[in-house]
C-alpha cells in the first residue's frame, strides 16, 4: 500500500506559516525583517548576522530549522524503497544513526540532497531543502511503504557552537555529550518526547532539536534560559550561509540546479560532479540514476565542484573563473571572506579538466568602493580540505563550559 | 521443490507469433534457444484452439500484415503454412441487404454514386502510397534521437521518402498523418456504408472512434504490411491463424529451438542488476544471461520483474503506457450458414463488416468512455470454416468476429456485464442475419479482461499498448526501450508492445533478433 496523508496540507489556504517559534522569534528580532524560507516565515538576521555568526562559531547559536521538507517513511518496504531511492547504501544507517545522501533522476541528475533520520527500527525520516513528495510518490510504485510528508508535524531548532553541548546539559538532557556525530537520541521532554541528533549545517560541534510544535515555545524558552551564561544566541539565514560555505556544505538552488526545476538538462549536476562521488555505492543494486551514473563514471563528468582559496579580501561572489591564461574555467556558486579561516573563499563549479586540486586559476571579482566600481582579477587555486573542520565537531564528549 | 536446470543459451518468454519469429532468427544464427509458454500450446492470440466441441477459432483471424521475408526466410510453406483463401474483399453490410463491397481498386453497391467510385480509387492510391512510408520502417529497429551517425541517417533516410512523394503528396501526408480518419472520409466520400466500413479499418482493435485523433495513422498502419500483396489484402490460413504460429514453431524447431508450453514463467531473476534466468510457476529455476520478453513491457516489469528492479522515472513510464483494450472477440459455434441479407451463399465467405455509418461507430465508442459497453456494437465478421471444414464438424460453422467497444474497465464488471454484451450483439447480429441466434450451438464472448488473464496481456489490447503516434517508433513502448532493450542488462523485448506493433506481423519478433545478435 502507499499513501501520501494530504489532510493537514492547507498551505493553500495560507501563502506562508509562522514557525511554531515564531513567539519567540519576534521577540528577538530586533531588524523586523522576515523571509520565506520554503512554507514559513523565517528570520535573515536578528540583530546583526556578523555577531549571530559568531555565535556559531564561538558560542552557541540557534537556528529555526522546521521549514525544511520532512518526510516520515515507514511500512514493510521502507528500507527498499529508500535504497532504490539514495544513491548510497541506506541499509549502513543503524537505527540511532543519521545519513547524508542524495537521491538522483533516471539521468543521474541530483533531484536534491538532504539527511537520513534512522528514527527507530524501519521507520526513517528524510530531511531535505525542496519539496519530494511528487517524485518519492513517483518512486513508491512497487513498494509497500507509506510516505507521509510531515514537515509541519515536527517542530525543530538547530544548536550550533562549541558551547552547544554544554546548553544541553544546562538544559537537564543528561548523558547529551555522549551522543557521537550522526547519532540521535530521545529525552523526556515536558511531558513528551524530545529527539536530539548530533547534526547540522555549520561544519562544527552542534546538535539539532526536534519536538511537536506544540512544545516549541518552552522548548526556545528552557533552551535559552539554560545558555544564558553561554553565549546563546538566535541566528538567522545570513549567519547560518556564511557558517554552510566555510563547512563546505553544499545548497540546493545555490551550487547546483535540483534536477526537477531544470528546464536545460545540462544545467543539472550529476553527484560526482559534486564532489559527492563518497555517496554513490553501485555495489548495492539498483538506484534510480545507476545506468547513468556508471556510463558518467566511465566516460568522465563534466564538471567539478570545488573548493577555491583566493587572494586578498574581496568576496568573490558570482564570478568567473578563468586559467591563468584566461580561459574560461568556470563559475562560483558560493562565496565569502572568511572570519574563521581568515580567507576569501568560494565554492565554484569548474569544467572538465579543471579543479584539481593544487590548480591555480584567477577569479573575476566586481566590488564596490564608496560606489567606485572596482574589478580585480584575483589569483586563487583549488583546495581539497574543508576551510572550517575543527576536532571539536567529532570529539565525544565535547569539552565542557 | 525448486529443481536447478542449466542453459546457458537465451531464453523467451511467450511463444506469441513474435516470440517464435524471434527464436527462429536467433537459432537460426546458432543461439540456444528456449521458448517457455504458458498456455499448452504456441501461438498466444495467434493459436487456433477449441473454443466448443469440435469448434474451433483463432482470437486474430484474419492475415493482412505477415511479413513476406519472414515468410520466405523462415521458409513458412514448406512448414506447411498454406493460405485457405487471399484477397478477401470487405462487405459493408447494410439492415435492408443493400450491402456494398469493397475491393483492392473498386467499390461496388447500389446507391454508390460516380464520384465515391473514382473518389475510393484515389484514396486508395494515397493511403497505399503514404502506408508504404510506414511499411518501411517497420524492418528497421528504431533510430534513437541522438546525435549519432546511425541515428542521423535512420532518420534522414525516412525524411527523404517522405519528401521523395512528391510535393503534393508529401503535403498531404504530412496534413493528415495525424488527424482523424472522420475528416478524411467526410472530405472524399459520400455514401454511408463507404465511410463506415473504411473508418472501422482505422479503429479496429484500438481504443477510439473515428473522430479520435491519428486515426489515419492507425488506418495506415492496417495497410502497411510488406505482404507482398496489395495495400491491406487479407487472407486466411488453412487451418487458421494457428497455422502461422504452428508453421513458426516448426521453423524455431528445425533450427534448433527447444520450445516447451505448458510451463509459465513467474519471475525474471536478477543477480545483483544483470538477467540471470527465470523462474518457472513450477518452482524450477532456468539460468540464462539472455532473455527476451514476448510479453508486454507492463506485463514483463511490473508482473515479471518488479517495479522495484528498475530506476523510478523508468518505473513510471511502463505505468503511463496506453493499453487499455476496448474490442472484444466473439467466436460462435453454428450448426449451419447464417442467413444475412442481401449476401449470396458465395458473399458469406468474405469479409463481414457492420459499420452502417462513421456516425454509427462513433456513437458505439461513446459507452466505452464512461465504462459502458456499446448499445449497437461494430463487428468484423467471418467465418472462417467456409474455406477451411477443419475448423468445424461436417456441415456445421464458425462465425468469429471481433466487437467493438468492450472497454477493459467496464463500470459493472465483466462478470456482471457479460451476459447483457453478448445479448447486444446477438440483437445487432440479429438485424443483419435473421434468425442466427438459433443456429447458435455455443457463444465464446472473450472480453479484454478475458484476454488480459488469459493470454497474459495487460489492458488486453491486441497490440500491447494502443498504436498511436506518440507510442510509435523511437517511443514504442517507451523512450530508452524502444531498440528492443531495456535498462535492464541482458532483458530484451520482442513483442507487439514494440516497433512496429500489433497485427501478426513478425518483424517485432525479427528486428529483436538481429539486437540480440548484435549485442
Amino acid at each position: 500500500m502507499t499513501r501520501v496523508d494530504f489532510s493537514k496540507a492547507d498551505h493553500y489556504q495560507h501563502a506562508v506559516y509562522p514557525s511554531p517559534f515564531h513567539s519567540r522569534q519576534k521577540e528577538h528580532n530586533r531588524l523586523k525583517e522576515w523571509t520565506r524560507w520554503s512554507d514559513y516565515l523565517s528570520v535573515p538576521a536578528y540583530w546583526c548576522d556578523s555577531m549571530e555568526y559568531f555565535a556559531g562559531r564561538n558560542a552557541c547559536g540557534v537556528f529555526d530549522i522546521t521549514p525544511m521538507v520532512k518526510h516520515l517513511i515507514t511500512g514493510p518496504d521502507a528500507l527498499p524503497w529508500l535504497n532504490r531511492l539514495m544513491t548510497r547504501d541506506v541499509r549502513k544507517i543503524k537505527p540511532g544513526r543519521v545519513g547524508y545522501s542524495v537521491w538522483c533522476d533516471d539521468n543521474g541528475r541530483v533531484i536534491d540532497d538532504g539527511t537520513i533520520f534512522h528514527l527507530q527500527d524501519g521507520v526513517y525520516r528524510i530531511c531535505s531543502q525542496e519539496q519530494q513528495i511528487d517524485w518519492f510518490m513517483t518512486s513508491a510504485a512497487g513498494f509497500d511503504v507509506t510516505i507521509v510528508d510531515d514537515t509541519h508535524d515536527v517542530a525543530g531548532l538547530a544548536v550550533q557552537g562549541p558551547t552547544s553541548c554544554a546548553v544541553l546539559k544546562n538544559m537537564g538532557l543528561e548523558g547529551v555529550e555522549n551522543l557521537k556525530p550522526f547519532g540521535l537520541t530521545y529525552f523526556d521532554f515536558e511531558g513528551t518526547t524530545l529527539m536530539v541528533s548530533r547534526t547540522g549545517f555549520t561544519g562544527d560541534l552542534g546538535y539539532e532539536l526536534w519536538v511537536e510544535p506544540e512544545y516549541a515555545e518552552v522548548l526556545w524558552d528552557r533552551l535559552f534560559a539554560a545558555g544564558e551564561l553561554h553565549g546563546i544566541r538566535a541566528m538567522g539565514s545570513k549567519a547560518l550561509e556564511l557558517l554552510r560555505i566555510e563547512a563546505g556544505f553544499i545548497l540546493a538552488g545555490a551550487d547546483f540546479l535540483p534536477a526537477a526545476q531544470a528546464v536545460r538538462p545540462t544545467h543539472t549536476r550529476s553527484p560526482f560532479e559534486l564532489n559527492l562521488g563518497w555517496l554513490v555505492d553501485f555495489d548495492k543494486g539498483i538506484f534510480n540514476g545507476r545506468k547513468a551514473l556508471l556510463e558518467e563514471k566511465k566516460n568522465g563528468s563534466r564538471y567539478q565542484l570545488v573548493k577555491l582559496d583566493i587572494d586578498g579580501n574581496k568576496p568573490a561572489k558570482d564570478s568567473f573563473v578563468f586559467t591563468k591564461k584566461g580561459k574560461f574555467a568556470g563559475t562560483v556558486t558560493s562565496a565569502m571572506w572568511s572570519p574563521s579561516a581568515k580567507a576569501s573563499i568560494a565554492l565554484a563549479s569548474l569544467e572538465t579538466p579543471h579543479g584539481k586540486p593544487g590548480e591555480e586559476l584567477e577569479v573575476e571579482i566586481y566590488f564596490q568602493r564608496e560606489l567606485k566600481w572596482n574589478r580585480v582579477m584575483a589569483p586563487c587555486r583549488v583546495v581539497k580540505d574543508v576551510f572550517w573542520n575543527p576536532p571539536r565537531r567529532r570529539r565525544t564528549p565535547p569539552a565542557d563550559f | 521443490m525448486t529443481k536447478y536446470s542449466n542453459n546457458s543459451g537465451i531464453i523467451i518468454i511467450g511463444g506469441g507469433h513474435n516470440g517464435l519469429v524471434c527464436a527462429a532468427y536467433l537459432a537460426k544464427a546458432g543461439k540456444k534457444v528456449t521458448v517457455l509458454e504458458a498456455a499448452d500450446q504456441v501461438g498466444g492470440l495467434a493459436a487456433t484452439r477449441e473454443f466448443a466441441p469440435g469448434f474451433r477459432a483463432s482470437v486474430a483471424h484474419l492475415l493482412y500484415l505477415l511479413d513476406q521475408d519472414i515468410r520466405k526466410e523462415l521458409a513458412l510453406e514448406s512448414h506447411g503454412l498454406r493460405m485457405a483463401r487471399t484477397g478477401l474483399e470487405t462487405i459493408a453490410l447494410a439492415e435492408d441487404g443493400n450491402h456494398i463491397t469493397i475491393g483492392p481498386d473498386r467499390v461496388d453497391g447500389a446507391g454508390l454514386s460516380a464520384e465515391d467510385r473514382v473518389a475510393y480509387k484515389e484514396y486508395r492510391r494515397f493511403m497505399s502510397k503514404f502506408a508504404g512510408i510506414i511499411g518501411g520502417l517497420h524492418n528497421k529497429i528504431p533510430p534513437r534521437l541522438t546525435p549519432r551517425r546511425e541515428d542521423l541517417m535512420a532518420l534522414g533516410k525516412t525524411a527523404l521518402s517522405i519528401r521523395m512523394l512528391g510535393r503534393d503528396d508529401m503535403r498531404e501526408f504530412l496534413r493528415i498523418g495525424g488527424i482523424n480518419i472522420y475528416d478524411i472520409l467526410k472530405e472524399n466520400f459520400d455514401h454511408p456504408l463507404l465511410k463506415g466500413a473504411l473508418s472501422l479499418d482505422a479503429v479496429l482493435g484500438t481504443n477510439s472512434a473515428p473522430r479520435s485523433n491519428n486515426t489515419v495513422f492507425t488506418a495506415l498502419h492496417r495497410m502497411s504490411g510488406n505482404t507482398g500483396q496489395a495495400a491491406g489484402a487479407v487472407s486466411i490460413p488453412a487451418g487458421g491463424m494457428g497455422a502461422v504460429t504452428e508453421a513458426l514453431a516448426a521453423a524455431a524447431r528445425k533450427f534448433g529451438a527447444d520450445i516447451r508450453c505448458g510451463c509459465p514463467v513467474s519471475r525474471i531473476l536478477l543477480e545483483n542488476t544483470a538477467i540471470s534466468g527465470v523462474q518457472l510457476a513450477s518452482g524450477e529455476q532456468i539460468t540464462a544471461s539472455v532473455v527476451v520478453s514476448n510479453a508486454d513491457l507492463k506485463t514483463t516489469i511490473t508482473d515479471l520483474l518488479s517495479l522495484r528492479n528498475v530506476e523510478a522515472g523508468f518505473a513510471k513510464k511502463v505505468g503511463d503506457i496506453r493499453a487499455q483494450g476496448n474490442a472484444a472477440k466473439l467466436h460462435l459455434a453454428l450448426d449451419s450458414l447464417p442467413n444475412f441479407k442481401g449476401l449470396s451463399p458465395e458473399q458469406l465467405g468474405e469479409r463481414l463488416v457492420i459499420a452502417p455509418s462513421v456516425e454509427y461507430v462513433d456513437r458505439a465508442f461513446n459507452h466505452s468512455k464512461y465504462g459502458e459497453f456499446s448499445a449497437r456494437p461494430v463487428a468484423e465478421i467471418t467465418l472462417p470454416s467456409i474455406h477451411d471444414a477443419s475448423l468445424a464438424p461436417n456441415g456445421k460453422h464458425v462465425l468469429s468476429a471481433i466487437i467493438q467497444y468492450a472497454p477493459r474497465q467496464l463500470g459493472q464488471g465483466w462478470n456482471e456485464g457479460k451476459a447483457a454484451f453478448i445479448e447486444n450483439i446477438m440483437e445487432v447480429l440479429d438485424a443483419y442475419a435473421p434468425g442466427i441466434r438459433d443456429k447458435v450451438i455455443s457463444t465464446e464472448l472473450l472480453t479484454p479482461e478475458d484476454i488480459e488473464r488469459d493470454f497474459r496481456i495487460s489492458g488486453g489490447h491486441w497490440h500491447h499498448g494502443e498504436l498511436s503516434l506518440d507510442q510509435f517508433l523511437m517511443m514504442r513502448p517507451v523512450p530508452k526501450s524502444a531498440q528492443y532493450i531495456t535498462p535492464v542488462d541482458g532483458l530484451y523485448l520482442c513483442g507487439a508492445g514494440c516497433h512496429p506493433g500489433g497485427g501478426v506481423m513478425g518483424s517485432a519478433g525479427k528486428n529483436a533478433a538481429a539486437v540480440v545478435l548484435a549485442q
